[in-house]
């Protein structure tokens, strides 16, 4: 070796048990799905198969329905809410005793860094069931109204961004409420999930409390349209979510949507430059740019636009692309082949609207999902980059000249999810933190999640919050 | 942007010059290059990669002895060690430098030549090492002494108390008057003792001033003051030698000292030189570690890595 | 020979003026024992749309006064309802056939009303917002802000204590609203959109339509640019095209029965989270 080259540091899958077949969880216990229907999970950095997954059909949905509500009315309406928050506990600490198991199934199946996982993923999973715990016995006290009262069974539609930790935003409070849940995964990410119900078995959570069914669209819709649940927690597309709303207007089905976003993040010209190109890397290229909140429409005030580009390049050249269970791997694997196809696609109409694409010398696996990490200069608030979320690892740069032009451009969307300021003076940040429309804004930083911290859009980006005490709203019910 | 030494010399024509351009420096926020930092310390370096880094380390630690009770001996066998780190494996390359008190240098010198070790520069600590509180005529002589005695690299510690005050103009002079003595004759670490600096802000700023100001190399800590080389900081200097670099075309090299006494630390540290100055910087003449304890241990890993077992210190000199 | 009265010519009122409905419209509306009463204008989608963009245009300034201010001019509202007190009790006599004790009572509590959301304009982010105790070195806050341009369905019954806890739920937050009045009652709505015209109410904060809600419901429940729809005045069917038009652009859709409730607000309002790293 005559150069520091960093050395293949794969994490050793020997930690996971994978089976070759995983069944519906379903009342305390893995069943075969009715009819026997399955389908399969692949890894998408090398597209082997994984496992054989169950696919529920429309009765094994109903029995899921029932079971949770049967638990809701015998078992856990009847668990005193401290105890309710123990067995939150006890889940949490399992997820942090099993943490590496977690970590590698999760890098395995979703394609996400083992750094990821390792570090934010499985940790904060685990956070938020801690976190949850704590509330169960203080609703009284969260603000939310008087009287909080579950709203009964939650059916809950998860993505496949981060797989277990959406799986956590949403289940842990729900039980912590006092609601009991059927949980639908991601068609290709459902395997964390059900190593969660083993998690659930460990813990001696009662039966039919959590219920899991793997399947596709078609299975979230009818868990969706199921007159057996009375509230519905969605995070997912924009199209999907105002769908579900569709679906549910004339029912009396509460609903919290988390949906897209084409978060600003911008920076001013007294702005932190380094730390501000760290955070629009993470901000981008955070788990492949698979990040509702990303911050995908990069804002640079044209006084630094040369200084920030060129410090980015730099450090985009530094973004280490490959194995996803390589300890020092920065970018992974997309996460399936439609995913991939509709980053080419939005890329390539880049291309064609007139933007100017850089992406950093790499070598890209040859099988499996990948796309380079990925800028464009010279975007306009009308390009289709600047408006769609293209959900992977491709920035647009814009430019603006005054506080008032950033603001104008950043609010100049459907979405309002999330957003990021950099700058050194206090007033600015909070000048633009008061002006800006998206539910999440990052001062000086990028992509920071907490239990603790609400976390949520505004407009088309969603319905309600997740965390903080916020987030309790959504799983209860009040007089109002 | 590339500025010729013109442009740099007017950048510091004066105080007010100086004071002017260093507000114009970035901020750095604490929060984020610390997070940075802590993200780069969980890269994994192994094999071949871990054997280099090892090696490498090895070229560039500047063995330092800085004691009060110091004396001949303990400096020869400091030399010893320098040239020979490891008396049963003569693939073991030897350190950057050997770094003692002014008063060392000679002897050091004299011993090193005499062993073979004339590749290996004497380093001395300067301007009245590690305070920096003595008049100037002291500091002058102090760093001539070192130079009289066949130093050929001078670190000289910066006059804390004038920067936190703001008297950047005299910083920056001294710096200058002590580059003016070292001459072709001596490189210069400037040492910004960080720990006393406190904010990141004001290791750049400390950077750019001493790079302005003509250092060759500049250096975190004396090794008195904690906290010393932490990454984060390492991390700062880094970026300003990279920045100063692409603004001016002149690399100056970064030496962390304090604090770096495993094979971990070190590595930790040539992962931030190559992720963020780059790879040019992964060089004796660009990068140094000051250290004493870390050459054991990193020796200590070298066998672990050839021979497959853990090993004891009962196997490394104990100098 | 007796006097004749000088009747009322009821109108719309948006952004702070009082046109006639766009399409020349009025429909005919009758006291509770049948009696011709007023032939009030009946909007139509175009003056929605006028209506609309009034709100639209009044939410910055409005949403960007002092919550303090913001309060004053709601109480403002509650001095001047005061002073029109008679007119209000004779026209819920008329409309709702309530005794004169009993009309008396909804006016006061319609006043009370006001000054009980009056008073919480300021109180709203102390609180509904939190400071989160997050795990690492950042201050992490979150403020409820308002969602926007909310359109209100008024309810039929106990029309002025409906309307003022609607309107006075939606804009003690800085939000700015459309109301449509209840088809069969609008001759408070009308009354009370001159009391806020004498109030210091910015133009276009609040803008009262009369008509009949039924031909608006799908209108409203398309409109892109309005956020939120309180449907509490509309049938659980009328509710369900609100929620159904509304989801192309995720309105914010609640219906409420409480009279004073902190959660009126809370609807419409969103919660905003800033996290800053803490360093030096």
């Amino acid at each position: 070796m005559t150069k520091f080259e960093y050395a293949p540091a794969p994490e050793s899958t020997s930690i996971v048990d994978l089976k070759s077949e995983y069944g519906l969880f379903i009342n305390g216990k893995f069943v075969a799905p009715k009819g026997g229907k399955t389908f399969v999970t692949i890894n998408p950095a090398n597209e082997k198969i994984l496992a054989k997954v169950a696919y529920a059909s429309n009765s094994d949905v109903d029995k899921a329905v029932i079971a949770a509500t049967e638990a809701f009315k015998k078992t856990w309406s009847r668990t005193s809410p401290s105890e309710r928050g123990k067995y939150l506990y006890r889940i949490a600490r399992i997820l942090q005793e099993r943490a590496r198991e977690f970590a590698v199934l999760e890098t395995m199946d979703n394609g996400k860094p083992i750094r990821e996982t390792r570090d934010i993923d499985i940790p904060l999973a685990a956070a938020h069931f801690f976190y949850h715990a704590g509330w169960a016995d203080k609703l009284e006290f969260a603000g939310v109204g008087s009287n909080p009262k579950p709203h009964g069974v939650v059916g809950q539609i998860i993505p496949w961004n981060f797989p277990l930790l959406m799986l956590a935003w949403k289940v842990a409070p729900a039980l912590a409420t006092g609601n009991t849940v059927v949980l639908k995964p991601a068609e290709t990410t459902p395997l964390t999930a059900l190593l969660f119900a083993e998690v659930c078995q460990q813990a001696g959570l009662p039966a039919g409390v959590l219920n899991i069914v793997t399947g596709d669209g078609a299975t979230g819709a009818y868990l969706v349209n199921h007159p057996g649940i009375q509230k519905i927690a969605f995070t997912g597309s924009t199209q999907v979510g105002k769908g579900i709303a569709r679906a549910i207007s004339g029912t009396s089905k509460a609903l919290t949507l988390e949906l897209g976003g084409k978060g600003a993040n911008i920076i001013y010209d007294d702005a932190a430059i380094d730390e501000a190109v760290e955070g629009i890397i993470s901000g981008i290229f955070f788990n492949q740019g698979h990040v509702c909140c990303a911050g995908s429409r990069l804002l640079v005030q044209e006084s630094v636009l040369d200084e920030v580009t060129e410090k980015l390049k730099r450090r985009m050249s530094l973004i280490r692309v490959g194995d996803p269970l390589d300890k020092n791997t920065d970018l992974g694997a997309i996460n399936s082949k439609a995913q991939l196809e509709k980053i080419h696609e939005l890329a390539n109409s880049g291309d064609s609207e007139g933007a100017q694409r850089w992406s950093p010398e790499c070598e890209l696996p040859g099988a499996g999902f990948w796309f380079k990490p990925t800028i464009f200069s010279g975007v306009a608030q009308s390009h289709r980059i600047a408006r769609e979320e293209i959900f992977g690892p491709v920035l647009s740069i814009l430019t603006f000249r005054t506080p008032q032009e950033a603001i104008e451009k950043a609010n100049n969307t459907p979405f309002g999810l999330s957003a990021g300021i950099w700058t050194d003076k206090g007033s600015k940040i909070l000048w633009t933190a008061q002006r800006l429309k998206a539910g999440v804004i990052w001062a000086n930083t990028f992509n920071k999640f907490d239990p603790a911290s609400p976390f949520g859009g505004y407009k088309e980006s969603g319905w309600g919050r997740e965390g903080g005490r916020h987030g309790l709203a959504a799983y209860v019910k009040v007089a109002k | 942007m590339l500025l010729n030494s013109v442009s740099v010399d007017e950048l510091a024509r004066d105080e007010e010059s100086l004071k002017r351009f260093l507000r114009t420096l970035p901020p750095v926020d604490q929060v984020g290059v610390e997070g940075r930092a802590a993200m780069l310390s969980t890269r994994s370096i192994k094999n071949a990669s871990k054997n280099f880094a090892i090696d490498l380390a090895i070229r560039m630690v500047d063995l330092t002895t800085l004691e009060g009770a110091d004396t001949p001996g303990k400096v020869k066998a400091l030399c010893n060690k320098a040239v020979r780190p490891d008396p049963t494996d003569s693939t073991v390359p030897h350190v950057g430098a050997v770094c003692v008190y002014n008063d060392m240098v000679s002897i050091a010198r004299a011993h090193l030549d005499s062993i073979g070790g004339h590749d290996v520069p004497v380093a001395a600590v300067s301007t009245a090492f590690p305070s920096g509180r003595a008049s100037q005529a002291v500091k002058i002589q102090d760093t001539k002494d070192a130079l009289d005695a066949g130093a050929g690299e001078i670190d000289m510690v910066i006059d804390r108390g004038a920067f936190l005050s703001g008297r950047y103009g005299e910083v920056f002079d001294e710096i200058k008057l002590i580059k003016s003595l070292c001459g072709e004759k001596a490189h210069l670490k400037v040492i910004f003792e960080t720990g006393e600096l406190v904010t990141y802000d004001n290791v750049r700023k400390a950077s750019f001033m001493a790079m302005l100001a003509g250092a060759d190399f500049i250096k975190t800590s004396t090794g008195k003051v904690a906290p010393a080389a932490t990454p984060p900081v390492v991390l700062v200097m880094l970026e300003a030698v990279r920045d100063f670099h692409i603004m001016t075309g002149r690399k100056v090299g970064v030496k962390p000292a304090g604090g770096i006494r495993t094979t971990k630390d070190a590595i930790k540290q040539l992962v931030l030189v190559n992720e963020t100055a780059g790879e040019e910087w992964l060089s004796p003449n660009l990068f140094r570690i000051g250290a004493s304890a870390l050459l054991n241990d990193l020796l200590m890993q070298r066998m672990k890595m050839r021979d497959g077992r853990y090993s004891s210190s009962n196997y490394v000199t104990l100098d | 020979m007796a006097r004749i009265d000088v009747l009322k010519t009821y109108k719309l009122y948006i952004n702070g003026a009082f046109p006639r409905g766009e399409s020349g419209r009025v429909y005919e509306v009758k006291d509770s024992k049948g009696a011709f009463l007023a032939n009030p204008c009946q909007a139509s989608r175009k003056d929605l749309r006028e209506a609309v963009v009034a709100a639209r245009a009044a939410q910055n300034g409005w949403v960007s006064a002092t919550a303090y201010l913001r309060g004053q001019i709601l109480y403002r509202a509650a001095e001047m309802m005061q002073a029109r007190k008679s007119e209000f009790v004779d026209a819920i006599i008329a409309l709702e056939g309530k005794s004169p004790k009993a009309a008396s009572d909804e006016v006061d509590s319609a006043i009370d009303t006001w000054v009980w959301y009056a008073g919480w304009s300021d109180k709203v982010s102390t609180i509904a917002g939190s400071t989160n105790q997050v795990s690492g070195p950042f201050y992490n806050f979150t403020i409820p802000e308002a969602v926007g341009v909310v359109t209100i369905f008024a309810e039929a019954k106990s029309t002025l204590l409906s309307l003022v806890s609607s309107i006075g739920a939606a804009i003690s937050t800085g939000n700015t609203c459309i109301v449509i009045a209840a088809e069969k009652a609008p001759l408070t709505a009308i009354t009370l959109a001159e009391v806020l015209a004498t109030s210091d109410l910015p133009h276009g904060v609040v803008n009262i339509l009369t008509g009949k809600s039924a031909e608006l419901v799908s209108w409203v429940g398309s409109h892109m640019d309005i956020d939120a729809v309180d449907v509490s005045g509309l049938t659980k069917k009328q509710e369900a095209d609100v929620r159904l038009e509304g989801a192309e652009n995720l309105k914010r859709i609640h219906r409420f029965t409480e009279v004073r409730s902190a959660q009126r607000i809370l609807s419409f309002v969103e919660n905003k989270t800033v996290w800053h790293p803490i360093g030096i």
